[in-house]
C-alpha cells in the first residue's frame, strides 16, 4: 500500500519536524499532517499543522476527516534527560496508547502505523547477548522509568498489531543518534573536554546517524515494511575507540563501585548522566542491524562515520554558534502565507522570500538609490528588471517586515526611501526605522 | 554480585532461524578500524601472544600438540575442552596452538562467564583478547554467520572450582547447550584434551566466605594465591602441557537441535571422548614435569 496521506506525530520534536520536511518532498504523498501540543520548530511549507494533544477523541476526528492513511509515531520520548519521569510516562505510555486508539476501530481509514522506539528496548546487562537481534526479548525486566516506558509503549503497539490485522505495523528501534542538530545525553557527555568513563570499563557502543533516522522513517512509510526492527549503523565501537575518533582524552572518573552516587555528586556540578545512559557507560549495548537491511535499505553512515561526523561538529560548533537564528513558528504568519489570497498560488508563495529576489530587490534598491551610490552590479541588469519593483508593492506589509532583517543597513536606508516615494505604508517605516535604530547600537 | 535471574521473559532468547541472505548483509570491518565489532584488538592481542602467551607456551609448559589437523581450516567449528585452575591457562594454551601448529593459523574465540562483563578491568580487557560471553546468541553469530572458531567449556564453573583431589574427572556438561548451538549453526565440534592444567594451578581449596567479600567468582587457594595478590594468580607451576585435538564431529542436517534427546546424547558422548582420551594420555605420562 502506498501511503499519501500522512499524519505525523509529535511534530515539534525533532524527529517529528524532519520527517515532515522530508516528507514534503515526495510528491505522491498528498497530504502531511502534524500534530503536536506545542509549535513545531523548523519551517515547514505543506505541512498542516493541527494543535492538539494526544487526545484520542480528537486525534480520532483528525484523522478521520483528512482520512490519513499512514500515521508515524515520533513522539517517543528515549532519553531521560529530556524531561521529567512523570512527564515522559505521560507522554511515552499514555500518548501512544491514545495515538492508537485513534487510529484503531473497524472504520479507520489508518491502514500503516509506524513507531519510533529505542534500543534501550534492550536494556544493558551483564548477561546481555553481543548483539540483540529482533526476536529477542529483554533478560531482565526494565529497570529504569525510560526503559519501563519503552517497553510498555511497544507492548501496546504489538497489541495494536493483533488486533488490527488489516494495518501494518513497524516498530523501528534506533539505537543512540548522533548528529549536529540533535540533542541527546550522550552527546552532551561526548561534547566535554574529555569522554568520561567508568574506571575498568570500556563498553560497546552503536550509533546511528541522524539523516540516517530520518530516512529509515521516510523509507517505512514508502515500502512495504512491517514488523520489528533495530536501525543502528554498521559497526559496534568500544567507548576508547569513540574517544578517539573525536580526538579526546578518555577519562575514568567514575568509580567501578558506588557509581550512582558518584553521579549525584557530578549531577551537583552540573552534568547529568541519566541512569539508561549509566548503565550503557558499564555494560554497552550492541545490536543486529541485518534484518532492516535486508528490507532494502541502506545507511548513509557507519557508526564510526558517525562518530566523526559529530567530531567535525564539535570542534567547529564554537565558531559558528549563534550565526544562525533559530525558527519561530508564527501561527499568523504561516496561515496567511499558505490561505490568503493575496499570496500568489500555494507554490509561489516562497517565491516572495527566495534569495533570488531578495538580490533582485539589492540591485533595485541600489539603483534606486543616490545616484553616486552605482556599485557593482550593472553586469547583469535582467531584463524584467521591473518585475521586482511590482513583487515588492504586492508584498504585504508583514513580509516586507520579515525580509528587514536580511538586508543590509544600506539597503534599508534605500528601501526606507523607496518606502516613503511609494506606498509609505506606516507599519513598514516604522519596522524599517527600528531596524535602523537597532543597527546604530 | 550476580543478579539473580528468571524474572522478565527467558524464553525469548535465541536468535530465530536466520535466514542464509542476512549472512551477506553481515558489516564488514572498516579498515580504518583497530578493534572488531566484538571488541577485539589485534594490537592487545598480538601483544599478549608475543610476550606472556608465548613464554608460557614454549618455555614454562612446554606444550606438545597432536591431532591438530582436526581443526578446520575454514568455516565454523566449536571447540570443546576440559577445564581446570584457578586462572585457566589452557584457553589460551588452546588459541596458541593453534595459531603456531596449524596449517592455516586462526583466531579463536574463547567463552567466558558473563560475570567477567561486569567486573572491571576484566571487562574491559577480555574482550580486546578475543573473549567473548559465554551466550548461545554470541556463539550462532561466530559459528553461523561470521564461520569462526569457538572455544567452549561446557562444565564451566564447575570445572574451575573443582579441587586438585578431583582433577582430570570432568564435571556434568552443562544441559547440552553447546551442542545445540553446534547443531544449530550446522558446524562441527571438535573435542580438545588438555593435560597439564590441572597440575600448573591446582586448587586445594575454595574459600565461600572471600569469594562473597571480593565479589568474585572464586576464591581458590593455590601455591600462590592470595598470598602473592591478583599476580599470584598467574604462578603456574611449571607442568608438562600436552593438547590432543580430536576427530571432529559433524552435523549435516537442518533442525538437528530441536530433538532433545539426540543432544543429550551428543553432549554425553563428547563427554565420554574427552574423558578416555584424558585417561589414556595420563596413562602414557610419566612425569607430571616433564611429559
Amino acid at each position: 500500500m502506498a501511503s499519501k496521506r500522512v499524519l505525523v506525530t509529535g511534530l515539534s520534536t525533532y524527529w517529528g519536524g524532519r520527517l515532515a520536511q522530508a516528507l514534503e518532498s515526495f510528491d505522491e504523498i498528498e497530504a502531511i499532517i502534524g500534530v503536536d501540543n506545542e509549535d513545531p520548530t523548523v519551517e515547514l511549507e505543506r505541512t498542516e499543522y493541527v494543535k492538539v494533544s494526544a487526545q484520542h477523541a480528537l486525534l480520532r476526528r483528525v484523522v478521520e476527516a483528512a482520512e490519513v492513511d499512514t500515521v508515524i509515531d515520533t513522539r517517543l520520548v528515549v532519553d531521560s534527560a529530556t524531561t521529567t519521569p512523570s512527564k515522559a510516562h505521560e507522554n511515552n505510555v499514555i500518548g501512544t496508547m491514545n495515538i492508537l486508539a485513534a487510529c484503531s476501530g473497524t472504520d479507520s481509514p489508518v491502514r500503516k502505523f509506524v513507531f519510533k522506539s529505542s534500543t534501550h528496548f534492550y536494556g544493558c546487562e551483564q548477561d546481555d547477548p553481543a548483539f540483540f537481534d529482533e526476536s529477542m526479548g529483554r533478560p531482565h525486566s526494565p529497570r529504569t522509568p525510560i526503559e519501563r516506558d519503552i517497553v510498555e509503549a511497544e507492548a501496546s503497539v504489538n497489541d495494536f498489531a493483533e488486533k488490527t490485522p488489516d494495518v501494518s505495523a513497524s516498530i523501528l528501534r534506533f539505537a543512540n543518534v548522533l548528529g549536529p542538530d540533535v540533542r541527546t545525553s550522550h552527546i552532551q557527555l561526548f561534547s566535554l573536554p574529555a569522554v568520561p568513563m567508568i574506571l575498568g570499563f570500556d563498553p560497546r557502543y552503536q550509533f546511528v546517524h541522524e539523516d540516517d533516522v530520518v530516512h529509515a522513517l521516510e523509507h517505512a512509510v514508502k515500502s512495504e515494511v512491517s514488523g520489528l526492527f533495530n536501525v543502528a549503523g554498521d559497526g559496534v565501537l568500544a567507548l576508547t575507540e569513540v574517544a578517539g575518533l573525536l580526538g579526546k582524552p578518555y577519562a575514568p572518573i567514575l568509580p567501578p563501585w558506588g557509581t550512582g552516587l558518584a553521579a549525584s555528586a557530578m549531577r551537583r556540578l552540573g552534568l547529568r548522566i541519566p541512569p539508561e545512559a549509566m548503565a550503557q557507560l558499564r555494560y554497552g549495548r550492541g545490536v543486529d542491524n541485518r534484518r532492516f537491511k535486508a528490507t532494502g535499505f541502506r545507511y548513509g553512515y557507519t557508526s564510526r562515520e558517525a562518530v566523526l561526523k559529530l567530531g567535525e561538529h564539535l570542534r567547529l560548533h564554537p565558531l559558528v554558534r549563534g550565526a544562525q537564528e533559530p525558527y519561530r513558528y508564527e501561527r499568523e504568519v504561516e496561515e496567511f502565507l499558505r490561505w490568503s489570497p493575496h499570496v500568489r498560488g500555494s507554490r509561489k508563495r516562497e517565491a516572495a522570500l527566495t534569495q533570488e529576489d531578495l538580490s533582485g530587490l539589492r540591485r533595485l534598491l541600489a539603483a534606486q538609490g543616490d545616484g553616486e551610490r552605482t556599485g557593482p552590479e550593472p553586469e547583469r541588469r535582467p531584463p524584467t528588471r521591473q518585475a521586482p519593483v511590482e513583487h515588492y508593492d504586492d508584498l504585504e506589509p508583514e513580509e516586507v517586515v520579515a525580509l528587514l532583517g536580511s538586508l543590509e543597513r544600506d539597503d534599508l536606508l534605500a528601501l526606507q526611501g523607496y518606502e516613503r516615494q511609494h506606498a509609505a505604508r506606516r507599519s513598514v517605516l516604522e519596522a524599517i526605522e527600528s531596524v535602523l535604530a537597532r543597527a546604530e547600537v | 554480585m550476580r543478579e539473580e535471574k528468571g524474572q522478565g521473559q527467558r524464553e525469548a532468547q535465541l536468535p530465530a532461524r536466520r535466514r542464509e541472505e542476512l549472512r551477506e548483509l553481515l558489516p564488514g570491518l572498516e579498515p580504518e578500524r583497530q578493534l572488531t565489532d566484538w571488541g577485539r584488538s589485534e594490537r592487545v592481542e598480538g601483544a599478549f601472544d608475543r610476550t606472556l602467551v608465548e613464554f608460557f607456551y614454549r618455555y614454562w609448559f612446554r606444550a606438545e600438540v597432536e591431532g591438530i589437523e582436526n581443526v578446520p581450516s575454514q568455516g565454523g567449528a566449536l571447540l570443546v575442552s576440559n577445564h581446570s585452575g584457578a586462572l585457566p591457562p589452557d584457553a589460551a594454551m588452546i588459541g596458541k596452538a593453534i595459531r603456531e601448529e596449524h596449517t592455516h593459523p586462526r583466531g579463536l574465540n574463547i567463552t567466558v562467564e558473563h560475570f567477567f562483563k561486569g567486573y572491571p578491568g576484566f571487562s574491559m580487557l577480555l574482550p580486546k583478547i578475543g573473549c567473548v560471553a559465554a551466550h548461545p546468541a554470541n556463539v550462532h553469530r561466530l559459528l553461523f554467520d561470521e564461520g569462526q572458531l569457538v572455544l567452549v567449556f561446557p562444565e564451566g564453573r564447575k570445572g574451575t572450582e573443582k579441587l586438585y583431589k578431583d582433577r582430570y574427572r570432568l564435571r556434568r556438561f552443562g544441559r547440552g547447550g553447546f551442542v545445540e548451538a553446534a547443531m544449530r549453526a550446522r558446524a562441527p565440534i571438535v573435542p580438545v584434551c588438555v593435560v597439564g592444567a590441572e597440575e600448573a594451578a591446582p586448587v586445594f581449596a575454595q574459600v565461600g566466605l572471600m569469594r562473597r567479600v571480593t565479589g568474585l567468582l572464586y576464591f581458590p587457594i593455590t601455591p600462590t594465591f592470595p598470598h602473592f595478590g591478583l599476580a599470584g594468580m598467574l604462578g603456574y607451576l611449571p607442568s608438562k602441557f600436552k593438547l590432543r585435538f580430536l576427530e571432529p564431529i559433524e552435523f549435516e542436517h537442518e533442525g538437528m537441535h530441536q530433538d532433545k534427546g539426540l543432544v543429550q546424547t551428543v553432549a554425553h558422548e563428547v563427554r565420554a571422548r574427552i574423558q578416555e582420551n584424558l585417561w589414556d594420555m595420563l596413562r602414557r605420562r610419566k612425569s607430571l614435569w616433564f611429559g
